[in-house]
């Protein structure tokens, strides 16, 4: 780890999420926030403050909070439904599926405090199916920001979407990884470093990692490829495949379960097109132990050095 | 999607104005011819796909075609107009009745009802907006239309908006929480421009609802969900009308419509295997006499 990443501050994306929606909201006044209760966690204090009418908050229930938000946007607003990941995903599917995705409204679904950020609350409060839940929505694009560039970035392109879309916005508190004046493009990925050895994929809080993870490889003289997938839905299939056909393999790493996320459409993909070896980094079909989401990441081997490690085992098993 | 004849929009355009000069008790009998109309194409559609939902497409048709030809601020040739009234079949298994209304008030033609459940078609077993002009969101799980009510009437009030917006519930569908979610939601924000209008038939697919579970005291639920409740016979186009005309003064309004499953043919009528029967040849040439009668 070089002293440059040692010495990045962390960001909580939330922060960001929420300046950008509130700026947007000065220039357009169609966006609305729609929350459950969850002003505060979705730190959308700030917005209500200021849009006092434009925020609606239709408490603890999020059947209704999805639905609302599709007849907000049936009505000409472009509504932000904001809510804890697991409960917006979870409790509200089949709405996310038959009122915004089928009916194609123009919902942005920002899934807050995803993956494992709410630590010890425990499985209960861990989003890691969200994932895999949306990728098998049709017509629903599944957006996972790295860091807080991206995060802007996101409620931005999101904004001006004239269909519906999942954010999945980050809480555990991540660098900044997107290089200045980077695109942000459906069905685009963004290469972070070159490399012909083996590809390390990443998407959200893994993308930091993954980063680190290639330059320990550099330094023993493996190259290794990094590509940010903000868009886990449309996915880049044109890069994915040329890493399958330039590198010796493919890491893909996820806070996410590996049945049915970004893994899984790495697998499908390649497996059909073109078979290269992978390493599946992401929580296998269990429910994890207590423990905060720092011991999580490390329990479950999302970290930098599981991330190079499992890089290294492709290496060695193409030269055998 | 499908688009609406310019012809047929004029004459649904006609019959609103003249509707809107009569009086519920003489605008009664023009709707009630109507809706006979749209039974007819309705059970013709079920037999020719072989499949629909007639029994409850009965007991809300009245209800339809009162809301579409005579209260609705809604034109057939402009389906996405921003001022328009809304409408949300929340009880999306009735897809049948909705197509033969809208076709009859000129949002796509006739013909199109020949389609129902074929390969491709635009009228799927249960409505996609996306594909038929007039539908305001896709339904079909139940519970979902009344959430998607709320917010549209939600949007009308944000924009300063008189539009208004009605979503039309199945009784039995009231069993699923996400509309007392909704019910609370709109009572909380005064949504006096929003009617949910209730057809209660008593059956739900397998029995009657107070069997299943139970739904009374079903206007003091309202009530005290903070509605302010209108109780009609869903059958009697006057009433409904009338009921309909009247706009909400500080509170959402619950019209809870007393209907009878299959009305209109003698053999479906009150009788829950009509739910998603096809009527056999015979049965279709009974049922067409009784509804031309």
């Amino acid at each position: 780890m070089s002293q440059a990443t040692q010495a990045a501050a962390l960001h909580d994306c939330r922060k960001v999420f929420a300046e950008t929606l509130i700026a947007l909201a000065r220039e357009d006044e169609r966006i609305v926030a729609v929350c459950n209760d969850s002003v505060g966690s979705s730190n959308l204090a700030g917005f209500k403050a200021e849009f006092p009418d434009r925020m609606v908050n239709v408490g603890i229930a999020e059947q209704d909070l999805v639905g609302v938000g599709a007849g907000l946007a049936n009505g000409g607003m472009i509504p932000f439904v904001s809510a804890a990941a697991p409960f917006l995903t979870g409790r509200a599917l089949e709405q996310v599926k038959a009122d915004v995705a089928y009916s194609q409204a123009r919902v942005i679904l920002c899934g807050q405090s995803p993956g494992f950020a709410y630590g010890e609350l425990g499985p209960t409060h861990h989003s890691i199916e969200d994932l895999s839940w949306l990728r098998a929505v049709a017509d629903l694009p599944v957006v996972v920001p790295a860091d807080p560039i991206q995060t802007a970035q996101a409620v931005r392109w999101a904004a001006a979407n004239p269909g519906p879309s999942y954010l999945r916005i980050p809480r555990t508190p991540v660098p900044e990884v997107t290089p200045p004046g980077s695109p942000f493009q459906p069905g685009r990925v963004l290469q972070l470093t070159d490399g012909n050895d083996v590809t390390v994929i990443a998407t959200g809080t893994m993308v930091s990692r993954a980063l680190q993870a290639a330059e320990s490889l550099r330094s023993e003289g493996i190259g290794a490829r990094v590509l940010n997938i903000a868009f886990v839905e449309p996915l880049d299939t044109a890069a994915v495949l040329a890493a399958a056909a330039e590198t010796k393999g493919i890491v893909v790493a996820e806070e996410a379960t590996i049945t049915g996320g970004l893994g899984a459409a790495v697998a499908t993909l390649t497996a059909q097109e073109r078979p290269v070896r992978l390493r599946l980094l992401g929580v296998p079909r269990s429910f994890a132990p207590t423990g905060s989401t720092a011991f999580l990441l490390e329990h479950f081997g999302l970290t930098p050095g599981h991330i190079a490690a499992a890089a290294r085992d492709i290496i060695a098993h193409a030269s055998r | 999607m499908l688009t609406a004849n310019q012809n047929e929009a004029q004459l649904f355009r006609d019959v609103r104005a003249r509707l809107a000069r009569l009086s519920p008790s003489d605008a009664a009998p023009v709707l009630s011819e109507i809706a006979q109309r749209v039974r007819r194409d309705d059970l013709q559609m079920v037999y020719r796909a072989g499949l629909g939902h007639l029994g409850g497409d009965f007991s809300v048709i009245d209800i339809l075609v009162t809301l579409y030809a005579a209260v609705l601020n809604v034109d057939p040739a402009h389906p996405l107009a921003a001022e328009r009234d809304r409408l949300v079949l929340s009880k999306g298994h009735t897809a049948g009745a909705l197509y033969a209304t809208l076709a009859h008030c000129g949002f796509f033609a006739r013909g199109e009802l020949q389609t129902f459940a074929a390969p491709h078609s635009a009228l799927n077993g249960h409505p996609n907006r996306t594909k038929v002009p007039g539908v305001e969101t896709n339904t079909g799980p139940l519970g979902h239309g009344f959430p998607v009510a709320v917010g549209i009437a939600l949007s009308a009030r944000l924009q300063g908006s008189p539009r208004r917006t009605f979503v039309v519930l199945g009784d039995g569908e009231l069993q699923e929480g996400s509309n007392w979610e909704a019910a609370m939601t709109a009572a909380h924000h005064g949504l006096s421009s929003l009617f949910a209008v209730v057809d209660r038939n008593g059956l739900q697919q397998g029995a009657r609802t107070e069997e299943t579970t139970q739904l009374e005291p079903l206007a003091a639920k309202w009530v005290s969900f903070g509605w302010e409740v209108r109780e009609v016979d869903g059958h009697d186009h006057a009433q409904l009308l009338d009921t309909f005309r009247r706009p909400g003064t500080t509170r959402p309004v619950c019209v809870i419509a007393h209907t009878v499953k299959g009305k209109g043919v003698s053999f479906m009528e009150d009788r829950a295997e009509w739910h998603h029967k096809v009527p056999s040849a015979e049965q279709v040439d009974v049922a067409l006499q009784e509804l031309s009668a």
